[in-house]
């Protein structure tokens, strides 16, 4: 029991949220151990900004329990802020501050004197140290704001839709970003609406959808679990007739998309028994190439809707 | 300190903010003193400008502590930079201290303009104790922005926030013996300025200036004590981030 609640940095049970009739949070539960790096994904609307700004102290839930590094943050938002990083979705600073003002300015403000150069060194802004506020592009200010987050060495630092609106680029050195905190031994909590940079960064992963979790896991394990499956494309001529994969053990779907047959299989391995039974049967098979399912799945199995038509 | 001297500096950075703060009231000196001089009242040993400068800087005092103090931190609030300070581990009263320091620094900036004009053109007088008159000074600046708080704390933009900050500033302009001389006042109007911290705040400084004391004026200092009592209980329990 002791133990389990030094392993948990978050710990959330039940935690519900309203504006006016809007619910926001409809009782969610969610765990995060020291020292992952977790992902809260889901469609925008989802919750994951207010299930953060509730974890911050940000906004005082309506109920349910919630412990944060030890602390209630509705009752100790202070000290709790004391000891995190925050990075929020919708954040300003003045257009005329410099960016080594900005550091020197919030490690005053946590009392602290951070070492802003070595900062600026991590995040790629030294060059950009005396440049004002307004001057810095938009994935300039988002690795300005992850600074921000880490001038008090935080334990735990919360990551709101660090990347959106970012091109691939300045996504990646965000992720590198990411890497380093856990690195150093932090606990990272990130939101995200983009399923493949949950699949990449996180050791683990809540899905959440109308204010609830449906699912948490590693990704792999979700994959595993909610979409077993394997996609295989073979490229095998014209002639051939699809009917003949469908009599195969581990084919649940065969169809002919140009001259690729398409097949799902139950699983990996069921990909080498299938050529085989194939190429024993006579087809002259070419190409292949094999997808596997993508945490966009999960979500699709989990709730039972496509991603993109949601939020 | 550290957020006072940075937002000095940003409100530096950006002129056109407290432009009008400074230039405002010595454009009226400027004004009324061509018009009337500095010559002596009838039986008294002070003239226009004496009598008056205490008004101008109460000018100075009103739009720093109401204008510029609701309106840059009602933008700070619509764009979101209050949610980044919200973050950091601060009481919105050290925050708005902080604010309150960057201003005060302006209005120094617009009382020294106003002592230079006085002195080189029109050959003003002062028969006060400089250290009475600071101290009657600094207790104008926070009552007004004590009350300035109000606003200031809950104003949701910019925009909002000049017309909050419009309904307290004119009639205080008017009514508080700023723009126009009190005497000019209906009885009634008279009355109701009472309740404005300006009003207490230039009979203070005005008496201290033709060799009052504070001592004299308990009813004055009173009253803007409580107001920056009340504003900063206000703020306390009140401010808005988001």
């Amino acid at each position: 029991m002791e133990g389990e609640a030094i392993d948990s940095v978050v710990s959330a049970r039940g935690l519900r949220k309203s504006y006016g009739q809007t619910v926001a949070l409809g009782g969610l539960d969610l765990e995060v151990r020291r020292g992952e790096v977790f992902g809260i994904v889901g469609p925008n609307g989802a919750g994951k900004t207010t299930t953060i700004d509730c974890i911050a102290g940000m906004r005082t839930r309506d109920g349910g329990g919630l412990s944060v590094l030890g602390l209630d943050p509705a009752s100790d938002a202070r000290r709790l802020r004391r000891r995190i990083g925050l990075q929020q979705q919708e954040s300003e600073l003045p257009e005329r501050i410099r960016v080594r003002e900005s550091l020197e300015l919030f490690g005053a403000l946590f009392g602290s004197a951070p070492p802003v150069e070595d900062l600026l060194e991590s995040v790629g802004l030294s060059e950009k140290a005396d440049s004002y506020f307004s001057a810095l592009s938009g994935g300039q200010k988002r690795r300005l704001f992850v600074a921000l987050a880490l001038v008090n060495d935080p334990e735990l630092i919360l990551l709101d839709e660090l990347t959106s609106g970012l091109d691939p680029r300045g996504r990646r050195r965000l992720w590198t970003l990411v890497d380093e905190a856990r690195g150093a031994g932090r606990t990272v909590l990130i939101s995200t609406h983009y399923m493949d940079e949950a699949e990449k960064l996180c050791d683990r992963v809540a899905i959440i959808h109308r204010g609830s979790v449906v699912a948490v896991d590693t990704p792999q394990a979700l994959i595993e679990r909610h979409c077993p499956g394997i996609r295989m494309r073979l490229g095998c001529g014209e002639g051939f007739n699809p009917g003949s994969a469908l009599q195969l053990d581990g084919v649940l779907g065969a169809d002919m998309q140009g001259g690729e047959c398409v097949m799902d299989l139950t699983g990996a391995d069921a990909v080498v028994p299938v050529i085989r039974a194939l190429s024993e049967a006579g087809a002259n098979l070419g190409d292949l190439h094999t997808e596997r399912p993508t945490l966009e799945d999960v979500f699709m199995v989990t709730t039972g809707r496509e991603y993109s038509e949601v939020g | 300190m550290r957020l006072a001297a940075l937002e000095l500096r940003l409100y530096l950075r950006e002129p056109s903010a407290f432009f009008f703060t400074l230039i405002f009231p010595l454009l009226l000196m400027l004004l009324f003193g061509s018009i009337w001089g500095n010559d002596p009242f009838p039986e008294q040993t002070f003239g226009y400008i004496d009598y008056s400068t205490s008004a101008f800087i109460g000018i100075v005092i009103l739009t720093a502590g109401i204008m510029n103090l609701t309106v840059s931190i009602a933008s700070y609030r619509e764009k979101g930079i209050l949610r980044r300070f919200m973050a950091a581990p601060i009481s919105p009263l050290i925050f708005l201290a902080a604010e309150m320091m960057a201003i005060l620094v302006v209005s120094i900036m617009g009382v020294v303009l106003l002592l230079a004009a006085g002195v080189l053109i029109f050959g003003m007088n002062f028969w006060g104790n400089g250290l009475e008159a600071l101290a009657a000074f600094l207790l104008a600046c926070g009552a007004v922005a004590g009350l300035g708080f109000v606003p200031a704390s809950l104003a949701p933009s910019a925009r909002s926030g000049t017309v909050i900050a419009n309904i307290l500033y004119f009639p205080m302009l008017f009514l508080s013996g700023g723009a126009l001389p009190r005497d000019m006042l209906p009885e009634l109007l008279k009355k109701v300025s009472e309740v404005f911290p300006l009003t207490h705040a230039i009979r203070l400084m005005r008496g201290i200036w033709l060799g009052d004391h504070l001592a004299d004026f308990p009813v004055e200092i009173a009253v803007l004590a409580g107001f920056i009592v009340a504003g900063g209980f206000f703020a306390a329990r009140l401010f808005r981030w988001d």
